[in-house]
């Protein structure tokens, strides 16, 4: 593992999409910033614009409408971009997998490099896969 | 010359000032973690934050707009900030330079940084860093003059030395400026001024995360991005410095450089304790409170200092 790559570890800034989620993913993801779990400890910030994001966190199902948002979103982050689905929707679409204006899971849009399955996923399962996300080559 | 491109790159130049802002960064997450009862980054965040920023990410250009303008922006931001930097911290390790008026020369290189986001932010062509420009701004309008008055209120104290090395002769050969009445609302008002230079939390608005996505900032992606994170690590050592300069004495030479290290961390101290115990503020709250109440304080602390207190 070289310097570059150390840093780029040692330093994930993310950015947190929500799609047409029920909001439990997102208040867990708000979890991990909160003193009892404090991710900022390993370098990881929530940053405001895209284009200063190294994560992208994905949570919700992502329908039609929302697949267009995701897609520009990650065209225009900078890369090197790591994408992370975060719950059961996010991954495989959950119990909206069949419905109407379901647009697909995620890594059926972009390219996911981690996956955090739950229904909401545990703060502690999230620290754990952004921790196995920092040590993925 | 050699000498001055070692002051300018390495000393108390580029390179020094770039670590030791740094380490204030860490200093204030930290200082901020402790507050809300968290743990905190590690020492060396900053370092990764700006090399991953400067040697991993990619640049995006703006589609709209002027990119030529868009990148030199940052790169002037850092320039302003270093020559800033010289002129304060040379005379603050009592090294015998600056002129007769230096102290104006600071004065406008330290809203260079300022003037360059706004310059890089309307050239990105982007809607909320018009917005976040626009506010920056308004917030150099408000305290510009409230800094300014507090120049003017050193050089009298000092007895119309308008040399930063001379103000700093003249604490070192009486008391300290912050030793008296006028002082701590000179002190009070600086610090103040200093937040809404940094634009830490209670004067954030030209960044505001949450409702403009960084604002200013909002299209800096990789190099360029990193820049401005050096220009702000910068900022954020050489203002505490320069208010430990014009009220609080210097370093006296020798051991005394403890006592320096001292005061900037405990000014750095205090920003940091405002800015996490404090909402942000609306702009027109911030220009009122500058335009008004601190104006007000200092031209109280200019009477006090006419009557010799």
């Amino acid at each position: 593992m070289g310097f570059k790559d150390y840093c780029l570890r040692k330093s994930l800034w993310v950015f947190h999409f929500g799609g047409a989620s029920c909001n439990n993913c997102d208040i867990e993801i708000l979890d991990c910033l909160t003193p009892r779990y404090d991710l900022e400890r390993f370098g990881i910030l929530l940053v405001g614009s895209i284009r200063h994001a190294d994560v992208l966190l994905v949570n919700g199902s992502i329908n039609r409408r929302d697949k267009d948002r995701l897609l520009e979103l990650y065209h225009q982050a900078p890369k090197p971009l790591l994408v992370v689905a975060i719950g059961a929707c996010g991954c495989t679409g959950g119990i909206f997998a069949e419905g109407i204006t379901f647009a697909g899971p995620v890594d059926k849009i972009i390219p996911v490099d981690a996956y955090i399955p739950g229904c909401p996923p545990k703060p502690e399962a999230i620290i754990a896969g952004i921790v196995k996300l920092a040590g993925k080559k | 010359m050699a000498v001055y491109l070692l002051w300018f790159f390495i000393f108390p130049g580029l390179l020094f000032m770039a670590v030791a802002g740094a380490f204030l960064s860490w200093f204030d997450r930290k200082i901020t973690a402790r507050v809300q009862f968290r743990k905190g980054p590690p020492l060396l965040q900053p370092f990764y934050d700006f090399f991953k920023l400067l040697l991993v990410k990619e640049t995006i250009m703006p589609k709209s707009g002027s990119g030529f303008v868009f990148l030199l922006a940052p790169l002037l931001a850092v320039f302003g900030a270093t020559m800033a930097g010289l002129f304060i911290l040379l005379p603050l390790f009592n090294i015998e330079t600056g002129f007769r008026g230096d102290i104006i020369v600071i004065f406008y290189l330290l809203t260079l940084p300022s003037f360059s986001y706004i310059i890089g932010s309307l050239a990105s062509g982007n809607p909320l860093a018009a917005v976040g420009a626009s506010r920056e701004m308004k917030l150099i309008i408000s305290y510009e003059l409230t800094f300014l008055l507090i120049m003017a209120a050193v050089i009298m104290k000092s007895g119309q030395k308008f040399d930063l090395d001379s103000i700093i002769a003249a604490q070192q050969s009486g008391t300290p400026f912050i030793g008296s009445i006028s002082g701590v609302l000179l002190f009070i008002a600086g610090v103040f001024c200093i937040q809404a230079k940094l634009a830490l939390v209670p004067f954030d608005m030209p960044e505001a995360e949450a409702e403009l996505a960084s604002g200013i900032y909002i299209e800096y992606s990789g190099p360029p991005y990193a820049m401005i994170k050096l220009a702000k690590y910068i900022m954020l050592f050489i203002l505490p410095a320069f208010l430990v300069a014009l009220l609080m004495n210097g370093m006296n030479p020798g051991i005394n450089i403890v006592w320096l290290i001292l005061k900037i961390l405990g000014v750095v101290l205090l920003l940091t304790l405002i800015r996490n115990t404090n909402p942000r503020v609306k702009i027109k709250q911030a220009a009122r409170f500058f335009l008004v109440w601190m104006n007000l304080l200092v031209v109280i602390a200019i009477v006090l200092i006419a009557l010799g207190l």
